[in-house]
């Protein structure tokens, strides 16, 4: 049912082009430690210039997968290629693919201006043009009144730039990135993300991002590929995994979300009903789901998709009553923690639209909650 | 969801104010006096036993020789007309310069400490390195076999040396019994055999520093030269050798420094005529009961040895500003 949705703003989709030709091809990789399967039979199609996120937990298999792509684990079996060629067994040195490491390992012992000329040197190439190019890329990343410090004087963030500087000027075909903005603080971690899809732009390499943290997937990737246990479980835009996961998994990993189980009641291929026992009315969902009538589904609403009102919603469907429980400020946003007449807890967001609002909802209210037909997202595994 | 936000819940009870009992108080004003008790003891422990027995033997080397006990003249002494009288005898040092004994003395020593020191870090760095990168349950088994010859007497090691090198010892008798030589090779009383005792018995403060240094060692950082297109070889050159630079200089000058002053070694496996500054030392004290002299030697050999170390770390502090996460 996803995979029909675009979006329509961006004008950048190679993925739905049949004609287009993959970037990174990566054919049933799978890598084994022991009996441990790390990264779980993965073939995954990547076109240029696409910024490309591998999101999930910690263990999930992500870090091993970009490892692999950068020659430093040799697969179990499967194959890598990389603009047409099998690069499967290449060691790192001789791969034009880069890394940008998480701790960003810069030599400690080189000045800011040594460890981006660092590759440049290895790749022999002429000292005059060494100094044009490691000068013109320490500009881009602003890092030019920096040149002669060592990283210990630098800051994080600076230390992060040097880490790209270094990794882009040898002009890879492709970089790999290890959570590239995990170690920077909240609002530099915004500010970089934008920066980082800029350079990109600029240079037109293809970006391969591994990320435990969905916000920074959302705002990089053209696409996300979601892992979990070394498989890869949903390839879609950020909408299409945020508005349209495919299962339980990607629901509740992406974004939070309010997940009840449900009996199908009426199936239809434009609708279906759907009874769910913590809810007072069946759910109403406005379009079809392939499953069986009397099947078990799970219905999960977005917390900012549910209206919270006074007033019995006058629809037979989509509304439920509960009890007020908590409220969290949060500035753009209000956390309401609301309990179902079943006990179950759910959580709700409203925007602060008004500074100061005279008749808020507050604690211990009996209210309404209701939703649009469109925005449950129904799922069978 | 892992959100950062911070979370404000309306009608929180204000935090309890935190009483602050005296107790406490009196603790934390104790604290900076705890601290620089603590770090009183080491220097306690360098006055007495490093700066006290040095004015003590540098008093000595300005005095002369005297048959008597103690064998020197008092550096202080009252005359007749109630005055302080200090002699300072330069004639110590003096006749260090003007007697070639003594110059060729530490010229040996120095040759014989350099070039150990060479051998032990040719053989402890690929030791160290090995052990770094070795997996931990062996790396602890390794590095107590590096550690384990200092459970026998450091004498009793030296003297199974002799029974190993001369001439109907055990590497002799091996090699005849081979085939592969018709005469023991003379390797005892040579300067061979004090190469090897001194490469031998130091080499532990070699590999210890050494792989303390490398053992730290950021290992993705070699991962991101390789990345850049380093092969091994030039990643090593590059980023583990210039990294464990520390690391060399510690393990060499705790090799160096007693290897210089060496005495047992030389005068058990080297050749009697061998001038060490080590023996020269011993003999001048013990044999020639010239207490003077010998502590003007003792003094000399410090000045040689402390002034480069001083030198080497002015350059360090304000070459590279401690560039070492």
């Amino acid at each position: 049912m996803a995979t029909s949705v675009r979006d329509t703003q961006q004008k950048f989709e190679p993925w739905t082009d049949p004609h287009a030709k993959p970037f990174v091809r990566i054919e049933r990789l799978t890598k084994k430690f022991g009996d441990f399967v790390a990264v779980d039979d993965v073939t995954l199609d990547i076109y240029p210039k696409e910024i490309f996120c591998l999101l999930g937990g910690s263990g999930c298999g992500k870090t091993t997968l970009l490892r692999m792509l950068a020659g430093f684990e040799r697969p179990t079996s499967g194959r890598v290629f990389i603009d047409g060629v099998d690069v499967t067994n290449l060691p790192p040195y001789d791969q034009a693919v880069n890394m940008m490491f998480q701790s960003y390992a810069l030599f400690p012992h080189m000045t800011v201006e040594q460890n981006v000329a660092f590759g440049l040197k290895q790749m022999r190439v002429p000292k005059p043009e060494i100094a044009k190019r490691v000068a013109a890329m320490l500009d881009m990343v602003k890092l030019g009144p920096f040149t002669k410090r060592k990283p210990h004087q630098l800051s994080g963030g600076q230390r992060q730039r040097v880490a790209l500087a270094r990794a882009l000027v040898t002009n890879p075909k492709l970089l790999l990135l290890d959570e590239p903005l995990a170690a920077l603080d909240k609002k530099l971690r915004e500010y970089t993300q934008f920066e980082l899809i800029n350079i990109q732009e600029t240079l037109g390499v293809t970006f391969i991002v591994v990320t435990h943290d969905q916000e920074e997937a959302m705002t990089l990737s053209t696409r996300i590929g979601v892992m979990n246990h070394g498989e890869i479980v949903q390839v879609g835009t950020p909408s299409e995994i945020y508005e349209y996961p495919n299962s339980r998994f990607v629901t509740e990993f992406i974004g939070s979300v309010n997940m009840f189980e449900g009996r199908l009641i009426e199936d239809e291929p434009g609708y279906v009903r759907i009874q769910c026992d913590d809810l007072d009315a069946p759910v109403y969902v406005d379009h079809g789901v392939s499953s069986a009538p009397g099947a078990i589904v799970w219905v999960a609403i977005r917390p900012e998709k549910v209206h919270i009102g006074r007033e019995k919603p006058p629809s037979p469907d989509n509304w439920t009553t509960a009890v007020v429980r908590d409220i969290a400020y949060m500035g753009d946003l209000s956390v309401y923690l609301l309990r179902l007449e079943s006990g179950k807890v759910v959580r709700i967001t409203q925007p602060n639209i008004f500074r100061h609002a005279e008749d808020r909802i507050t604690w211990d209210e009996r209210v309404y909650l209701s939703w649009h037909a469109s925005s449950p997202v129904v799922v069978v595994k | 969801m892992s959100d950062a936000r911070p979370v404000v819940l309306m009608g929180n009870v204000p935090p309890p104010a935190r009483p602050r009992s005296l107790p406490g108080r009196w603790l934390k004003r104790l604290q900076p006096r705890g601290t620089s008790l603590v770090t009183s003891v080491p220097y306690l422990w360098l006055l007495l036993f490093f700066l006290l027995p040095f004015i003590i033997v540098l008093k000595i080397s300005f005095s002369d020789t005297r048959i008597a006990m103690p064998p020197y003249q008092p550096l202080f002494s009252w005359g007749a007309d109630q005055v302080l009288q200090i002699k300072l005898y330069l004639s110590n040092f003096a006749f260090l310069v003007q007697d070639n004994l003594y110059w060729q003395s530490y010229l040996t020593s120095i040759t014989v400490a350099g070039i150990s020191t060479l051998f032990c870090l040719l053989i402890g760095y690929p030791m160290a390195y090995a052990i770094a990168r070795s997996n931990p349950a062996t790396r602890n088994i390794l590095l107590l076999l590096v550690i384990l010859p200092f459970w026998t007497s450091f004498l009793l090691r030296v003297y199974a040396w002799i029974g190993l090198l001369k001439n109907n010892g055990f590497i002799n008798q091996a090699l005849m019994g081979l085939g592969l030589i018709d005469q023991p090779i003379q390797m005892l009383q040579t300067d061979f055999a004090v190469y090897v005792g001194i490469v031998y018995s130091y080499l532990p403060f070699m590999i210890l520093p050494l792989y303390a240094n490398l053992e730290k060692m950021d290992l993705t950082l070699l991962e991101a030269a390789a990345d850049l297109g380093s092969r091994p070889r030039q990643a090593f050159m590059k980023i583990t050798l210039p990294l464990s630079l520390p690391g060399i200089v510690a393990g060499c000058l705790l090799v160096f420094i007693p290897a210089v002053g060496e005495f047992v070694i030389p005068s058990l496996l080297g050749d009697p005529g061998m001038l060490m500054i080590g023996k020269v030392l011993w003999t001048e004290f013990f044999n020639n009961r010239d207490w003077p002299v010998a502590s003007a030697v003792a003094i000399a050999l410090l000045l040689f040895l402390v002034i480069p170390i001083m030198f080497y770390q002015r350059t360090q502090e304000s070459g590279s500003g401690g560039g070492h996460r």
